[in-house]
């Protein structure tokens, strides 16, 4: 009940921030630009505009996740709106897993509108709605709330310019982190081999929320590669958080 | 009277600078409070006042020491439910409206939807401001900000009631106003723990009195037993006389546009005073006889350590 009404609140706060709907602004014209991009394109202008239009939703989400989820959990203690309310019978994790909850569902609910404009603009081409997009984009979601952990985690101990910093680059290393399976295997078998195995399996590995590729040009996979990819998912964001509320719970607001 | 807040040898420190190095903030706060009581906690800026309210509250952990909140360890919900909270300049999240800042707050206390529309109205009421229940807060000044942490403080009927420089940024008018409130809250059974340097209105309404320099309690008890009845100097505005009579009796303070001002410490003074004006046909205009105040005993502290 307490988380809720904390929950309520950030969705509340973060609806009526106005980075928000540049966000959203710059989203739907990176989606009608998937269609400009297209009517330059030889060949299956339908792919190109579910690629780019999947790719658009991916990077707008975690870019809203980011500047919001960094600047939250900050600018309740810098603005000192955190003393009135840690000072009510609340538990300082309620606080956190609030403030979590209210910015997934803004997130979804600003996904949802953007879907909604790309699930459109695939309409007017295709004449039908392509509902196996929606997993893609079920995805892109649990990506998104996995960066908002990521972005809270930092917050909470860190000003929003740094912790934007911080989050940006796991968002990068999380989709690059993939390409070090190569080299690391062609490594000549000792210490360093070992170091980097073990750097390589914590490294986040966002590209198992990817399934663009496989949606867009129909490729036939495995129900058990989605189910790992959710577990996955769920399991990262429960350590971050975790993670997140201890650091939080020792914290001195001064 | 029970006492309702016990805090026992209160130790905090921070790291400062860029090569981090302690500073220690308090340096073994004792206190006790009693139920419906003002306790006005006092102390010069950084003594340390705001650092031990953040412990008491749980907003920062102590290094050493024992806090107790109605015999409840302070950082347990029960302990939490009886405590009302008003920060020093206190801001609010601007984008809600005042009467939905008081909804959010009363979710945090879980009070029923009945009691919240009951509660709302009359909170707004109290603190004066019914007609801007649906006004943004960053439309607020200063004063209704004051006011509306007030309310929000208010708004679980805590019995504990912590003011962090309730006063502060107000015009008279306002001041007026939140003491009588504070005063009323006393009247209704509740404890107020009130932070301030401003001394003359803690002087007005506490009942209890401590104050803090540099990190350590240096006196504490009731306002009363702190500051003595006894008669500290006299003033005495007189005119029609020639100022260099009263040389060897009183302090000549000042003397403008034909009004002199003497300060005399001796009683016997005052009836030579009244004699040299009899016999040179000048005139008194005023006798004021000065206590000791609450000021005089805090400068007094301050300057002691």
């Amino acid at each position: 009940m307490k988380i809720k009404a904390i929950a309520a609140n950030t969705f509340r706060e973060a609806i009526r921030d106005r980075i928000l709907y540049l966000l959203l602004f710059f989203a739907a014209a990176s989606l009608i630009f998937s269609r400009l991009l297209a009517l330059l394109t030889v060949g299956d202008r339908v792919k190109i505009i579910k690629d780019v239009g999947l790719a658009s939703l991916s990077l707008f989400g975690a870019l809203m996740a980011i500047l919001m989820g960094t600047g939250l959990v900050y600018k309740e203690i810098d603005k000192k709106t955190i003393y009135t309310l840690l000072s009510k019978p609340i538990h300082r994790y309620q606080f956190l897993l609030g403030k979590y909850l209210g910015l997934v569902l803004t997130l979804l609910v600003m996904l949802s509108l953007m879907s909604l404009i790309f699930l459109a603009i695939v309409f007017a081409h295709t004449l039908r709605v392509e509902w196996p997009l929606l997993v893609a984009i079920f995805y892109i979601f649990i990506e998104i709330c996995l960066i908002t952990a990521v972005a809270i985690f930092f917050s909470c101990f860190s000003t929003p310019i740094l912790s934007s910093i911080f989050s940006l680059s796991f968002y990068l290393i999380g989709h690059l982190s993939w390409g070090l399976e190569a080299p690391i295997s062609k490594m000549k078998p000792g210490l360093v081999k070992i170091l980097a195995q073990i750097v390589y399996t914590f490294l986040p590995d966002l590209e198992n929320f990817n399934f663009k590729t496989e949606i867009v040009h129909h490729l036939p996979l495995p129900s058990k590669v989605f189910l790992f990819s959710a577990a996955y998912g769920i399991f990262y964001i429960i350590f971050l958080l975790a993670l997140a509320v201890l650091v939080f719970r020792k914290r001195d607001f001064i | 009277m029970a006492v309702i807040l016990r805090v026992e040898n209160l130790h905090k420190s921070f790291k400062v600078g860029f090569i981090p190095k302690k500073k220690k903030i308090l340096k073994g706060i004792s206190l006790e409070v009693k139920e419906g009581e003002i306790f006005g906690y006092l102390g010069p800026n950084g003594a340390g006042k705001t650092t031990t309210l953040k412990c008491i509250l749980g907003l920062i952990f102590p290094e050493k020491g024992n806090i107790k909140i109605f015999n409840q360890p302070h950082l347990s919900l029960k302990a939490k439910e009886k405590v009302g909270y008003l920060p020093e300049n206190p801001y609010f999240y601007d984008y809600l409206t005042a009467t939905e800042f008081l909804q959010f707050y009363c979710q945090l206390s879980l009070l029923k939807k009945k009691e919240k529309e009951e509660k709302i109205p009359q909170l707004l009421r109290l603190v004066g401001l019914e007609e801007s229940a649906d006004l943004q807060l960053r439309k607020f000044s200063r004063g209704m900000l004051q006011r509306i942490g007030l309310a929000q403080a208010l708004i679980h009927d805590p019995s504990l009631i912590f003011l962090d420089e309730p006063l502060g940024g107000l015009d008279p008018l306002g001041r007026k106003e939140i003491r009588d409130i504070i005063v009323r809250l006393k009247e209704e059974g509740k404890t107020v723990f009130l932070c301030s340097h401003i001394l003359q209105d803690i002087e007005m309404i506490c009942d209890q009195v401590a104050i803090i320099v540099n990190g350590q309690i240096v006196n504490q008890g009731s306002l009363q037993d702190l500051i003595s009845e006894k008669i500290l100097f006299t003033e005495i505005t007189l005119s029609g006389i020639n100022s260099d009579n009263l040389k060897n009796i009183g302090e000549v303070i000042s003397s403008t546009g034909g009004k002199t001002l003497v300060k005399v410490v001796n009683e016997d003074n005052i009836e030579k005073v009244i004699d040299i004006v009899h016999r040179q046909k000048g005139k008194i205009h005023s006798l004021i006889p000065r206590t000791a105040t609450l000021e005089d005993l805090f400068v007094d502290m301050v300057k002691q350590r």
